[in-house]
């Protein structure tokens, strides 16, 4: 269940954060240098009460970032949940994350998406308001974006638009002078390629 | 660790109904336990009745739950098996979070029961109702709540297996008291396979090689040992000294690892860490090639981080992913359990043969050199009993005996760790990782539960000692003739120490006005209390404890201002050690916010 340390991994960061002139460590743990990258990680677990709260619990007692969380069932027989998070560290941060998670009881296995070169996709409602000129555009937008209109007043429309976090960024940022009033958004979800299952 | 006691699942189709408070009881009985430290309350005492109602568990009635959790850390430690308490709800539950975070932070595997309100009114700020498993669950391994009596004996055995299992920790029970009423199926421990949890204990073949050819290579190695290999089991002490033979290394240990590699030895170089000795210092920080083997390289044993054993590689053995790479980073992660890692060490070193490898004869030499420094000599006192000077006595008195040690926090555990030798495991019972004052006293007593006719010390201080104190009570009750030894400095020792070395002599609320009259204390428990002042009364005084049969209070009256030396000041590498006294700011501001 449990993966080895990745040694080269680990020692590609070493390397790269032992940046000091005269280094007193070869192991110089000044994470300060080092990049900071997002890295979307899906954790399939037990589904049994209090699992998201052991997850959630976990990233706020070391500090971790979470950017965004979705979680749901995903085999109501197996009792198995995914929650997919995206976070962000250093490498060597982001490595802890991933042991610290497979620490939990009932985590069966942790993927990382973003390194495994997986899927991720993101799923927006978006409400917005306005007449004339401004709805025509809104319209013709979504329409660039592959948005469906899945309700609509004389004077809004809510949009449903699936994509990458980029994309709905993107569409949210020109919606926004043409009469925004809301969003509601997933969050990510992610899969793996091929026709292997993840993990 | 992890073996379950030796009966078999029973098939649910003939499984006997018993009530969920009857089936708590069988299923301890079951688990091999024979003693339960618990305090009753209303949401309990169902399993109260069914305690009452059989002998095979022996229940010791705590005055605190707080005491019953340490109780069966101190049980757990010095046999190696499963400690279990039990409290009520509300307050019972998070009287018992201390231990139980005590627990995670040692890796002391341990089962605390808890009684929760009736199912139908969690949610309802019931009396004495408290979110248990959400107030637990940062500091246990697992926890559980139990809805349905049909899920409890399965749960119960399941929560023994990932206490003891892996690295060890506490789990929590919560149990509504409408589960204990109502009835379920009894099933046995039979053999547990869980879904998700399956730790690894086995090491990959390729990190031993990977392993033995650094070590073989080694001109200056050390092997740093830790709690791990303790809690691995004596096979684990065993494998560690065959290598530690086989290969001449030396060999350190952190303050949890104390016991598992011989003080006799001359290959001990003493503990490591802020107060550890010069020379196991110095050989960290000079090595070559570490072997650390169940330890976690702690803020406490690394000192300043980027400074940490600049020029070696390091390989690493824990059964915990997670400690890998975490503060340090390892040349060869190996993830296992530390005897099956040992055993696999022993076994590759040996089928190497006769190899010739570096001569490590001038690595001992320079070794020799640091001891000579003699770190831990103090002045001599005859008017005054020096703390250093009751500890060694008192392991002089004591080496002999079936002895176990437990500490409370502060300068008196550094002291204890310093001055008294260990030669088995299982035998040093201290609060380590989360430096818990007010562990010792009821640690010891746990121990004695285990070890009745054992001598058990509580190596104490005036002011930890105060915090369960009422555990005494317990002692005499259960007639558990624990000794506490209390270096009396009437300060809070390790507080006036650094108020004195990093906060300018500003002795800020560390002196403990109005002690009690220990002695007159002793009395009242129905315990026997001495009080000795005088060097030349000491070896005397500590006879008489010994000889007593019944639990006694002994008020060591030491040097009030003494400070615990060698010691890594904060933000220092293993190379700056202080050995002598020193005052004023020697410590700069990056080293003061440490803690």
């Amino acid at each position: 269940m449990t993966r080895p340390p990745k040694s080269p991994r680990a020692q590609k960061s070493a390397a790269r954060s032992g940046v000091r002139e005269d280094p007193a460590s070869a192991y110089d743990m000044t994470d300060a240098k080092e990049q900071i990258e997002h890295r979307t990680l899906a954790c399939i677990v037990d589904n049994e009460p209090g699992v998201l709260a052991r997850v959630v619990g976990l990233f706020s007692a070391r500090g971790y970032n979470i950017e965004s969380l979705t979680v749901a069932e995903i085999d109501r027989n197996a009792h198995q949940s995914r929650i997919t998070i995206v976070t962000s560290g250093t490498n060597h941060i982001l490595e802890q994350i991933e042991q610290q998670l497979l620490r939990l009881v009932p985590v069966a296995r942790v993927i990382d998406v973003t390194q495994s070169g997986g899927i991720e996709r993101e799923l927006a409602l978006v409400k917005v308001a306005g007449q004339g000129e401004r709805r025509v555009e809104a319209l013709r937008i979504s329409e660039i974006f592959r948005a469906r209109v899945i309700d609509t007043t004389n004077e809004s429309f809510i949009f449903e638009v699936t994509g990458a976090s980029m994309k709905i960024d993107q569409f949210v940022e020109l919606m926004r002078p043409l009469g925004l009033v809301e969003v509601s958004r997933t969050g990510v979800l992610s899969i793996q390629r091929g026709k292997e299952k993840g993990g | 660790m992890g073996q379950m006691d030796g009966h078999t699942g029973g098939d649910v189709t003939q499984a006997e109904m018993l009530t969920g408070a009857e089936i708590v009881l069988r299923a301890l009985t079951d688990q091999g336990v024979d003693t339960i430290f618990g305090y009753p309350g209303g949401a309990v005492l169902p399993i109260y009745d069914a305690i009452y109602a059989q002998d095979r568990v022996r229940h010791i009635l705590v005055r605190h739950e707080q005491g019953a959790g340490h109780m069966a850390e101190g049980y757990a430690r010095s046999t190696g098996r499963c400690g279990v308490a039990l409290a009520t709800s509300g307050p019972g539950a998070t009287n018992m979070v201390t231990p139980i975070a005590d627990a995670l932070m040692d890796s002391i595997p341990m089962v605390v029961i808890t009684g929760q309100v009736p199912t139908h009114l969690i949610g309802s700020d019931a009396f004495q109702e408290a979110d248990t498993v959400g107030i637990t669950r940062a500091c246990t391994k697992h926890n559980y709540l139990v809805r349905d009596v049909n899920d409890l004996a399965r749960i119960i055995h399941e929560a023994f297996y990932i206490a003891t299992s892996g690295r060890p920790g506490p789990v929590v029970i919560d149990i509504p008291k409408n589960v204990q009423f109502a009835r379920g199926p009894y099933v046995g421990p039979g053999a547990i396979e869980h879904r998700t949890y399956r730790p690894r204990t086995i090491p990959v073949d390729h990190r031993i090689e990977e392993a033995v050819a650094l070590m073989a290579r080694a001109e200056r190695p050390i092997i740093y040992s830790g709690g791990g290999v303790i809690n691995s089991g004596p096979k684990a002490s065993e494998a560690l000294r065959e290598l530690a033979t086989l290969t001449g290394f030396p060999v350190t240990s952190t303050l949890m690892g104390l016991g598992a590699f011989p003080a006799s030895s001359p290959q001990w170089l003493g503990m490591l860490g802020m107060h550890g000795s010069f020379e196991a210092n110095n050989a960290m920080h000079d090595c070559d090639v570490m072997v650390c083997v169940g330890a976690r390289f702690d803020d406490r044993v690394t000192g300043r981080l980027d400074a940490f054993s600049p020029g070696s590689k390091k390989i690493h053995i824990d059964i915990d992913p997670s400690s890998i790479n975490k503060n340090v980073r390892a040349d060869v992660p190996i993830v296992a359990d530390c005897g099956e890692a040992l055993s696999a060490l022993v076994a590759a070193w040996a089928a190497r043969g006769r190899q010739k490898g570096p001569d490590l004869s001038p690595w001992r030499e320079q070794i020799e050199q640091w001891r000579a420094r003699k770190c831990f000599a103090y002045p001599a006192s005859t008017g005054i009993i020096k703390p250093q000077y009751a500890i060694e006595r008192l392991y002089a008195l004591t080496k002999d005996r079936d002895v176990y040690i437990t500490t409370e926090v502060g300068q008196h555990q550094m002291w204890a760790a310093q001055f008294f030798h260990f030669d088995q495991p299982n035998r040093w019972m201290t609060s380590g990782g989360l430096g818990t004052m007010g562990y010792g006293l009821p640690a010891a007593v746990g121990v004695q539960a285990a070890h009745p006719s054992a001598l058990v010390i509580d190596i104490a201080g005036d002011a930890s000692v105060q915090m369960t104190m009422q555990e005494i009570s317990t002692a005499i009750q259960h007639d558990l003739p624990i000794k506490i030894f209390i270096l009396n400095n009437e300060w809070m020792g390790m507080v006036r120490q650094w108020q004195q070395l990093l906060h300018g002599e500003r002795y800020s609320h560390s002196y403990s006005d109005s002690l009690p009259d220990f002695v007159k204390l002793a009395e009242a428990y129905g315990a026997h209390g001495i009080r000795c002042n005088s060097p030349a009364d000491l070896d005397d005084a500590i006879l008489e404890m010994i000889n007593t049969p019944r639990p006694v209070i002994f008020d060591c009256r030491v040097e009030k201002a003494e400070n615990c030396f060698p010691m890594i000041p904060s933000g220092a590498a293993h190379n700056e050690m202080i050995l002598g006294s020193i005052t004023g700011d020697e410590i700069g501001e990056a080293g003061k916010v440490l803690v």
